[in-house]
C-alpha cells in the first residue's frame, strides 16, 4: 500500500456523498444514523480507496444552480425536439461526426463536458481522445456546416460553464481572457 | 383521475413496449437488439414507477435501481464483447 | 401529516397525473425512434436520452403523490444513478457501433473521426507487420 495517502479535504466530496446515499436509503435522515453513515463511509473509504478525484479544489454554488437549471432546460426541449424528429423526419434525418477541441486537460473536465453533453438528447460522444482532449461527437439532425458550428459552440459554451463552477484557478483565467478577447 | 391516468399510461407503454419488442425481432445486428433490450427495460422501470405514484407506496424503488444497473452492467458488457470480436480481421 | 385543504390536494393530483402521462409518452417516443430512425447512431440518440427525462418526470410524480418529504432524497439518488450510468452505457454502444462500421455513411454531412480512425488502423497494421516480422 504505497499509494500517497489523499488529505481528508479532498476526500471529503465522496464522504458526504456516501452518507446521504445511506441516510436516503434508510429514509432516516436523524443525527444518530448520520453519525453511523459517516463511521462506514470512513472505513469504507480506508478500506476500498480508489484513484483521488483531482477536483480542482474550488465549487462555485452560485454559478451551479444556474448551470442546473439551463441544463434541466436544454433537456426537456432536446427531448421533445428528438421525439418531433422521430416522428415528423423518421429515416431522412441526417447526422454528424463533429471533433470538439476541449480547452482542459484535467480528466474531470473532459469527463463531465461529456457526461453532460451526452445527457442532452441529440448528441453523444462516440470517442475520446485523451491526449488532446478531444471529444468526437455524433449529432442528430445536423445538417450543414451551420448546424456543426452551433453544436461546436454549444460544447465549449457547456466546458466554459463547467469550468466557472468548479475549474481550477488557472483554467478560469484562461477562460476570462479568451473571453475579454 | 388516477384511473383514467393509469389506463392512458398504460396503453401508451403497452405501445411502446410493442415498438421496443418488434426492434428486438427484427434488429439487424446484436447492439440493436441490446438498445432495444435497455429500452424495454427503461419501460419496465417506468410501469414500476406508475404503480408506485398510483398506490402510493415505494415497494419498488429498490427493484428501479437495481433494474437500471442490471441494464447498465448488461449493456456495457455486450458492447465490449461486441467492440472486441470484432477487431478481429477478416470478421466483419 | 396535518390534513390537507383539497384545492392544493387537486393542484398536486393534476401535476403528477401531468408529468405521468408526459413520462410515458417519452417511453413511447424512444419506441417510435427505435422503429423509424435509419441507423444504430440515430437510434441510440432516441433509445437513450428521452428515458432521462421520462424517469425525472416519473420520479416527481411518486414524489408529489406520496406527499413525504423523506422520499425525495431516495429518489433524488435513483435518478443520479440513471444520470451517471446512461452516458457511460451509451458511449460504449456508440463506440462499439461506430467501430464496427454500424452507421450509415451517406447520411453523415461531416465525419471528422473517420480520418482519425483510419490514421490509427493503419498505424496497427503497419505495427503488425512489424511484430510478425518478414515471414
Amino acid at each position: 500500500m504505497s499509494r500517497r495517502r489523499i488529505s481528508l479535504r479532498q476526500e471529503l466530496p465522496l464522504l458526504v456523498w456516501l452518507v446521504f446515499v445511506w441516510a436516503a436509503l434508510w429514509q432516516d435522515f436523524s443525527p444518530g444514523n448520520l453519525l453511523f453513515g459517516a463511521l462506514i463511509a470512513v472505513v469504507v473509504a480506508r478500506l476500498f480507496y480508489l484513484p483521488p478525484v483531482e477536483l480542482g479544489g474550488r465549487f462555485s454554488v452560485v454559478r451551479a444552480v444556474p448551470f442546473a437549471i439551463v441544463f434541466l432546460g436544454k433537456v426537456v426541449a432536446a427531448s421533445f425536439q428528438v421525439l418531433y424528429l422521430a416522428v415528423a423526419r423518421g429515416p431522412k434525418v441526417s447526422n454528424a461526426v463533429v471533433a470538439v477541441q476541449l480547452r482542459s486537460h484535467s480528466d474531470l473536465m473532459v469527463t463531465a463536458t461529456g457526461h453532460v453533453i451526452s445527457l442532452i438528447p441529440g448528441s453523444l460522444v462516440v470517442e475520446v481522445d485523451r491526449s488532446t482532449s478531444t471529444l468526437y461527437i455524433h449529432g442528430l439532425n445536423v445538417r450543414n456546416g451551420e448546424d456543426v458550428m452551433s453544436l461546436r459552440k454549444e460544447v465549449r459554451d457547456t466546458e466554459a460553464g463547467l469550468i466557472r463552477i468548479m475549474g481550477t484557478k488557472e483554467e478560469l483565467a484562461e477562460l476570462k481572457q479568451e473571453v475579454a478577447s | 383521475m388516477m384511473e383514467i391516468v393509469l389506463t392512458v399510461t398504460a396503453v401508451i407503454l403497452s405501445l411502446a413496449a410493442a415498438g421496443a419488442i418488434v426492434r428486438i425481432a427484427i434488429g439487424p445486428s446484436l447492439l440493436d437488439r441490446v438498445l432495444a433490450s435497455d429500452v424495454l427495460l427503461a419501460i419496465i422501470g417506468a410501469t414500476l414507477c406508475i404503480d408506485m405514484a398510483v398506490n402510493r407506496h415505494l415497494n419498488n424503488l429498490m427493484l428501479l435501481v437495481a433494474l437500471s444497473i442490471i441494464g447498465f452492467i448488461g449493456s456495457v458488457t455486450v458492447a465490449r464483447f461486441v467492440a472486441d470480436r470484432r477487431e478481429q480481421p477478416n470478421e466483419s | 401529516m396535518n390534513p390537507e385543504v383539497s384545492g392544493v390536494d387537486t393542484v398536486i393530483d393534476t401535476v403528477s397525473a401531468v408529468f405521468m402521462v408526459v413520462g410515458a409518452l417519452m417511453s413511447l417516443g424512444a419506441a417510435v425512434g427505435l422503429l423509424r430512425f435509419p441507423d444504430l447512431m440515430s437510434r441510440m440518440h432516441a433509445a437513450t436520452k428521452p428515458q432521462v427525462l421520462g424517469l425525472f418526470l416519473l420520479l416527481a410524480a411518486v414524489g408529489l403523490q406520496l406527499r413525504t418529504w423523506w422520499v425525495w432524497p431516495v429518489l433524488f439518488v435513483a435518478w443520479i444513478f440513471q444520470l451517471l450510468t446512461v452516458p457511460v452505457s451509451a458511449h460504449m454502444v456508440g463506440r462499439a457501433g461506430y467501430r464496427t462500421k454500424h452507421l450509415h455513411r451517406e447520411l453523415l454531412t461531416t465525419d471528422e473521426l473517420e480520418a482519425v480512425v483510419q490514421k490509427a488502423a493503419d498505424k496497427r497494421d503497419a505495427d503488425d507487420d512489424e511484430a510478425s516480422g518478414p515471414a
